[in-house]
């Protein structure tokens, strides 16, 4: 039985690490939108991450999963999960990004734009490097956060670990015991994610913090 | 599919909001001032007794609720225990809501500056009405909005109760859309349920966070 289950862990983690790979690179838009100059595109950005932030993540599995198969868009559960997760961690991320732009000193893109810098590198090469430090520890637990979610994945029928745990309970009315490995199985992945951060955000601490 | 259609599936999950409203209220009921007895247990009792403390605490954040869920409907049963979909339900969430509610009250506390509690014992108060006069209500002015906070994130993930047969907004949203084969408005009518909720909530605990922040 744990072996059945664990071999699940592998969906665990193709759905945690490309959704957050999604998010990580969609939430760079949303933080541009929630940042842009223009009053329109920060209130779309708003309203974006207001609306996906509102509704519970098992409502847009199923809106993804089922809804979109309505109108054409047949995904599997795969895809469905990892494009849901994809799309709610862009926001959370975008809005993490948005948070450590703030502790950006303004003087730092404008010397950049003096500088002339085209924006690819003004993001990568100063924005990215500097605000990393402070954001890597929430990004981290965001990341944990996700992990666990993508357990939801299990109700549309992604075979990860909590299906699989499902399955086993039904199969052999050891749910306890089934339950068991899978809490387990969490807990063990999250504790060394949570060290990271946490050994992560002592350091940038102590490096950084002058006066 | 005409607005009027879209209007009746929201308003036949009503009572399924009804149902989430409940299993949010009763484990929210239970679950802070079971995460208050925790978050002092944790800093007062000796040292093999806290970690069990701080055993269950980290066990109820670092398992996903759908399997907290799980454990209590379909483990429990395998030791001849056998709950109602709503007793398993309540009690995942009250488990989920006390773990994450103990850190935000455990970390209120400590913000407390520690001259107040040597103030307070030199005043001549008691260890508990030092606690309850002076630190309590310091900590609250912490604790309260993000508590708030989750709040609004337990009441969305009362969600999950579905995959334990509770008839809350998404068991109903399910039930409907395999009647009508309208999964797109009908889990669009489930989603603004939600956010019928979640939205003006927020704005309230933004409002709250704005009006406490004045005093510290």
């Amino acid at each position: 039985m744990i072996g059945y289950i664990l071999q699940g862990m592998i969906w665990t983690v193709v759905i945690t690490v490309a959704s957050f790979a999604i998010g990580g690179v969609l939430g760079i838009a949303v933080a541009g939108a929630r940042t842009a100059p223009l009053l329109i595109v920060r209130g779309i950005g708003r309203a974006w991450v207001e609306i996906i932030r509102s509704v519970p993540p098992l409502v847009w599995l199923f809106v993804v999963f089922f809804g979109l198969a309505e109108i054409g868009i047949r995904l599997t559960p795969l895809q469905a999960a990892i494009t849901t997760f994809g799309i709610i961690a862009s926001v959370y991320l975008g809005e993490i990004y948005r948070g450590g732009l703030a502790t950006l000193d303004r003087g730092q893109i404008e010397a950049s734009r003096a500088l002339g810098l085209g924006s690819l590198d003004l993001l990568t090469k100063i924005i990215a490097p500097q605000i990393f430090r402070t954001v890597s520890p929430s990004m981290v637990t965001y990341g944990m956060g996700l992990m666990k979610d993508s357990a939801l994945a299990s109700t549309i029928g992604v075979v990860e670990m909590t299906f699989r745990a499902n399955q086993q309970a039904q199969t052999t009315g050891q749910g306890l015991a089934a339950f068991a490995i899978v809490g387990a199985a969490y807990l063990l992945l999250s504790i060394p994610l949570g060290a990271w951060a946490r050994r992560a955000d002592t350091k940038s601490r102590l490096k950084y913090v002058v006066n | 599919m005409d607005i009027q259609t879209w209007f009746g599936y929201v308003v036949e999950l009503l009572p399924g909001l009804g149902t989430a409203m409940q299993l949010t209220g009763i484990s929210l009921a239970l679950g802070f001032p079971l995460a208050l007895i925790f978050a002092v247990a944790i800093d007062t009792l000796p040292k093999p007794f806290n970690w069990i403390v701080v055993g269950v605490v980290e066990i109820g954040r670092g398992v996903p609720l759908l399997v907290l869920l799980y454990i209590f409907y379909q483990g429990l049963p395998q030791i001849d225990i056998i709950p109602s979909a709503m007793v398993a339900a309540v009690s995942a969430f009250t488990w989920s809501t006390a773990s994450y509610a103990t850190e935000t009250i455990r970390s209120s506390i400590q913000s407390v500056p520690k001259g107040q509690l040597e103030a307070a014992s030199a005043a001549g108060l008691s260890g508990i009405d030092s606690f309850r006069f002076v630190i309590a209500p310091q900590a609250a002015r912490i604790a309260i909005p993000p508590l708030m906070g989750l709040a609004i994130i337990m009441f969305q993930l009362s969600s999950l109760a579905y995959v334990i047969t509770i008839s809350e907004v998404m068991q109903s949203a399910y039930f409907l859309g395999t009647k009508t084969f309208n999964y797109l408005p009908v889990f669009l009518a489930a989603a603004a349920v939600y956010a019928s909720i979640t939205i003006p909530a927020s704005a309230v605990v933004t409002a709250v966070e704005k009006r406490l922040a004045k005093h510290v």
